[in-house]
């Protein structure tokens, strides 16, 4: 793939992202019913999610509060006084044909959050990027398309509600990306911090997490802004970095062919790895928004908002920068321990057990991740306690055990948990037999009697029974003896 | 006869709950084909819940305080089980699988449904005539409309077909009819009474309200149906006061404000007008002041109301696409084609047009200038109100400009039809609440209605005045004879 700013070094790109999180209430934003997914079409359903006449919205306070901490993480104003509108356009997914959004008065607006963007072979660098506003929204239903995989081709489509009415966070960037990295670095550090917050599982597979990106070009920062193209479709933050370096290079050709970019809406292409489009987009279309009459104003007391956010944890960001001051860990390990809320929760037990920060972050982002991929699991309830870990990195400091016994018996640690001290007693592992932990032990000892060693180099054979005495002395009789005598003998004779 | 009257035959024994809605259902037998007031008939329904209530009250149970009386519902309430049609071709179909929480309210105090009556097509008209389902008479002279949008309510209670009915009032859709037919009609204070399962018009002024014989009997079925519900979020949490608590208190010394503007009207009968000073100063005779007040925006409401309405009515009725219920166009292969041709066939001309004023008050480019202007003078007519009740206790002044116009008469002419809602609209604006009751009868016969305003959330007082007007007036007693009209 061709990179903008190697190839066009005076073009550059302009991309905005709508990120539509659902928030992970157990009921739905203006009732009762579940939220679950995944199951029987229209099991979670009741007389307001299917719009039937006569039924009102009454808002759930924990999207209410939801939204707020989410807000608050993106260091948005929270509104004193919101509302909700009624965006209006007829689709079969929609009940009621109207959608019950935020207009002119969102829930918050005006933040930021700061984007660590790290990319193979470049400078890491930090950016902020602004965003423009947070709104609350109910989601729409699904339709499914029968007698074909799409609706091109189908003989009739079905429509499941389970999905309508699911509380959505709807998040405007500001047109601060200038990259695709820039681009799936910003969603994915919005999932992260959603994430941290226990509002959404961000989960883009089962669309709890979509991005939609506006995207154009222009020839350097004081051009105008060139035709804004939307595309949607992408369900993963490389996705998402793909389309937009695709599409990115599809303007510029046209720009610079004496092509015409077209204001619309193009869709992301997995399988062949392009944007194609899906829709115009000139005059756009007239939602006629306005104040939902059956909802009363929003309104968030200084109290409940103090409250709520005297709640937050520390976040993703915030971490990574007391990682790297408070324990020296580089931007790297400081990245990869704080991406996960779980990991970076156990990481931090497990240096307040004592271990030091360095070789808990070896251990945690090296074996004990690895072990946890496979087995297609997190930190949340795993087995193994940080406590247990911070004996074990303290065992192989204290040259009980070598780093080579500590991985191997970190498999069954991992599935189980318990103290490895009582693991190794257990084992027998406790005796020591790594050459590697021997070797420097021996060379310590015969650096202390100089003496016998002379005396064993003139002939006195039988100093070698003094020699593995005092290594024993000094490892509660935990060194292999025969490993010792051989290395001893090697040591002394040669 | 009234609430507290069959109450009392009730629970001497001197009526079956039974009998009493045998009876009812006789008269709806004999006079309903005529009038068509009633769109379905709970017969069957409405007998074994009145036999189940005699074996609890002879077998000593205490019942609930309107145990066995019949009542009518405007068939844009949902009623779990039973169809509710809104008088449109568009939910001919429709069965709620859930009860409104008025209706609930009403069956849990004892009430037993008798029927749901015609309407104008969701609640769009003054006159019952947009219904689908046939225009509804008016029992004091068939040739005339019963008024609207609750006309089959009304005309139910007018002609004794039940002994109270439910109504919904948008812009006077209860006051006005019930001023037609000439019986009590009450709106509450907007949040007074849930909204749920009410089908929407325009949900900023919807509001559920009883019609009855008297004023007592109208206390007593807001008193039911009145109170918070969390399932609409636009109900108020506010207790509940004894409505009829204030009824044998005196009212001299209150102020009744007679609103200028009202009695300016171009287009005011002068029989009403006559008549309804006539009841301003029988009042006074019960020691209240009279103050003349000025609304400045008072008859601007009209026009207000016709950019609200509609706007809200637009979304609301947005739902009736063809897809999930009502009747669906099946000659269409495109869905944009379905939605609109299933709408063009099942909604009315009546709503069609609200619908299309609505959604063009909304569009881009005309919001500013239309609705968000509509919303600014709404405003300001709250703030009329807001002086007036500085000076005065209750607002009086004619229901409805006219008496009950003849069927047809404002069919090439909705504009001419808007204005029957002129003197009722304002008080919806501004969520008041308001009654009509019966202040006399014009040369032919037909009753006049007078509306007193009240306060924000002051029901008690509203009544209390209307209840000691109507005792003093013997309006009622003195009636003309109809042929649909109980002896």
């Amino acid at each position: 793939m061709l990179q903008m700013s190697e190839t066009n070094p005076n073009w550059e790109a302009v991309i905005g992202l709508e990120t539509h999180v659902q928030l992970g209430t157990d009921s739905k934003i203006f009732t009762s019913a579940s939220t679950s997914f995944g199951d029987e079409p229209n099991t979670h359903i009741d007389p307001v999610v299917c719009g039937l006449p006569g039924t009102l919205p009454v808002l759930n306070k924990k999207v209410l509060e939801y939204a707020v901490k989410a807000s608050m993480a993106l260091n948005l104003t929270v509104a004193e006084h919101s509302k909700f509108d009624r965006k209006q356009y007829f689709y079969p997914d929609l009940p009621k044909n109207y959608q019950i959004s935020q207009f002119d008065e969102p829930i918050a607006e005006n933040g930021w959050i700061e984007v660590e963007v790290a990319e193979k072979g470049k400078e890491t660098y930090i950016k902020k990027i602004g965003i423009e506003r947070l709104h609350m929204e109910e989601d729409a239903g699904k339709l499914v398309h029968a007698g074909s995989d799409r609706l091109a081709g189908s003989t009739h489509s079905l429509v499941d509600f389970n999905r309508a009415g699911v509380a959505l966070a709807e998040i405007v960037s500001k047109p601060d990306l200038r990259t695709g990295r820039e681009a799936a670095e910003y969603a994915s550090e919005i999932r992260r911090i959603m994430r941290y917050l226990g509002v959404s599982d961000g989960n883009m597979q089962e669309g709890s997490l979509r991005c939609d990106v506006n995207i154009s070009v222009r020839r350097g920062p004081d051009a105008p802004f060139g035709t804004k193209v939307e595309i949607k479709n992408m369900n993963s933050f490389s996705a998402i970095q793909k389309a937009c370096d695709y599409e990115i290079n599809r303007q510029i050709k046209a720009y610079e062919t004496g092509l015409v970019v077209k204001q619309e809406t193009r869709l992301w292409d997995e399988g062949k790895q392009l944007t194609k489009s899906m829709r115009s987009k000139e005059g756009s279309s007239d939602y006629r928004y306005f104040p939902d009459p059956d909802l009363g104003p929003i309104e968030v007391k200084i109290d409940l908002r103090e409250k709520w956010r005297s709640e937050l944890p520390e976040l993703p960001a915030a971490k990574r920068h007391r990682y790297a001051e408070e324990y020296g860990l580089s931007a790297y390990d400081s990245r990869v321990l704080t991406d996960e809320y779980s990991m970076a929760k156990y990481f931090e037990a497990v240096v307040l057990a004592g271990a030091d920060p360095k070789s808990a972050s070896n251990w945690i982002t090296g074996d004990i991740s690895a072990f946890l991929k496979v087995k297609k699991q997190d930190f949340t309830n795993f087995p193994f306690l940080p406590e247990e870990l911070a004996e074990m990195i303290q065992l192989i400091n204290d040259g009980k055990i070598s780093g080579k016994i500590a991985k191997e018996i970190l498999p069954e640690l991992s599935e189980k948990g318990g103290s490895p001290q009582k693991m190794i007693n257990e084992k027998g592992l406790g005796m020591i037999t790594d050459i590697d932990v021997i070797s420097p032990m021996i060379d310590e000892l015969l650096g202390t009697f100089p003496k016998e060693v002379s005396a064993f180099r003139d002939g006195k054979n039988k100093l070698l029974g003094f020699f593995i005495g005092q290594l024993m002395k000094k490892t509660d009789g935990k060194v292999d003896p025969k490993l010792a005598n051989q290395i001893l003998n090697q040591k002394l004779r040669g | 006869m009234s609430i507290s009257e069959w109450r009392k035959k009730l629970v001497l024994g001197e009526v079956s709950s039974l009998e009493l809605v045998e009876e009812y259902l006789l008269r709806i037998k004999s006079v309903d084909q005529k009038l068509n007031s009633f769109l379905f008939v709970n017969e069957e329904k409405a007998k074994a819940r009145a036999k189940q209530i005699d074996e609890e009250r002879s077998a000593g149970k205490s019942l609930p305080p309107l145990a066995g009386i019949p009542i009518a519902i405007k068939d844009n309430l949902c009623t779990k089980g039973i169809k509710t049609t809104c008088s449109s071709n568009m939910l001919s179909n429709f069965v709620s699988p859930y009860e409104s929480t008025v209706t609930q309210r009403l069956w849990d105090a004892g009430a037993l449904l008798v029927g749901k009556t015609n309407l104008d097509e969701f609640a769009m008209g003054s006159s019952t005539e947009t219904s689908a389902f046939g225009t509804t008479l008016n029992p004091w002279d068939i040739e005339r409309v019963p008024g609207g949008s609750s006309g089959g309510s009304a005309a139910a209670v007018a002609a004794g077909l039940c002994v109270a009915s439910l109504g919904s009032d948008t812009g006077g859709s209860i006051r006005q009819p019930a001023s037609f037919c000439g019986v009590v009609g009450l709106k509450p204070t907007y949040g007074r009474v849930s909204r749920w399962g009410l089908v929407a018009f325009a949900s900023s002024l919807d509001q559920v309200g009883p019609f009855a014989r008297s004023v007592a009997d109208a206390a007593d079925v807001l008193q039911v149906i009145a109170g918070n519900d969390t399932k609409d979020s636009t109900c108020l949490d506010l207790p509940v006061p004894n409505f009829a608590g204030s009824f044998e208190k005196p009212i001299r010394g209150l102020k009744v404000g007679l609103i200028k503007e009202c009695f300016d009207q171009e287009g005011l009968d002068q029989e009403v007008k006559k008549s309804v000073l006539r009841a301003a100063h029988q009042l006074e005779e019960l020691g209240v002041e009279l103050i003349e007040v000025s609304c400045p925006r008072f008859n601007d409401g009209i026009a207000t109301y016709y950019v609200i309405a509609p706007s809200e009515a637009s979304a609301n009725l947005a739902r009736y696409d063809g897809v999930k219920y009502g009747s669906r166009s099946e000659e269409e292969d495109n869905l944009v084609a379905m939605t609109s041709s299933t709408r063009a066939m099942s909604f009315g001309q009546e709503v069609q047009r609200r619908i299309l004023i609505g959604t063009y008050a909304l569009s881009a480019g005309y919001f500013d200038a239309y609705y968000k202007k509509a919303q600014q003078v709404r405003t300001l007519i709250c703030r009329d109100f807001e002086n007036a009740f500085k000076k005065v206790d209750v607002l009086l002044t004619p229901t409805s400009p006219t008496t009950a116009f003849k069927a047809g008469a404002h069919e090439n002419n909705p504009l001419s039809m808007y204005l029957s809602d002129l003197l009722t609209i304002p008080a919806n604006l501004a969520g008041l609440p308001a009654i009509s009751l019966p202040c006399g009868f014009d040369h032919s016969e037909l009753p006049i209605g007078l509306q007193l305003i009240g306060n924000v959330l002051e029901e008690e007082r509203l009544l209390q005045v209307a209840h000691q007007y109507e005792q003093i007036s013997n309006v009622m007693k003195n009636r003309p004879k109809g042929d649909f009209i109980p002896g």
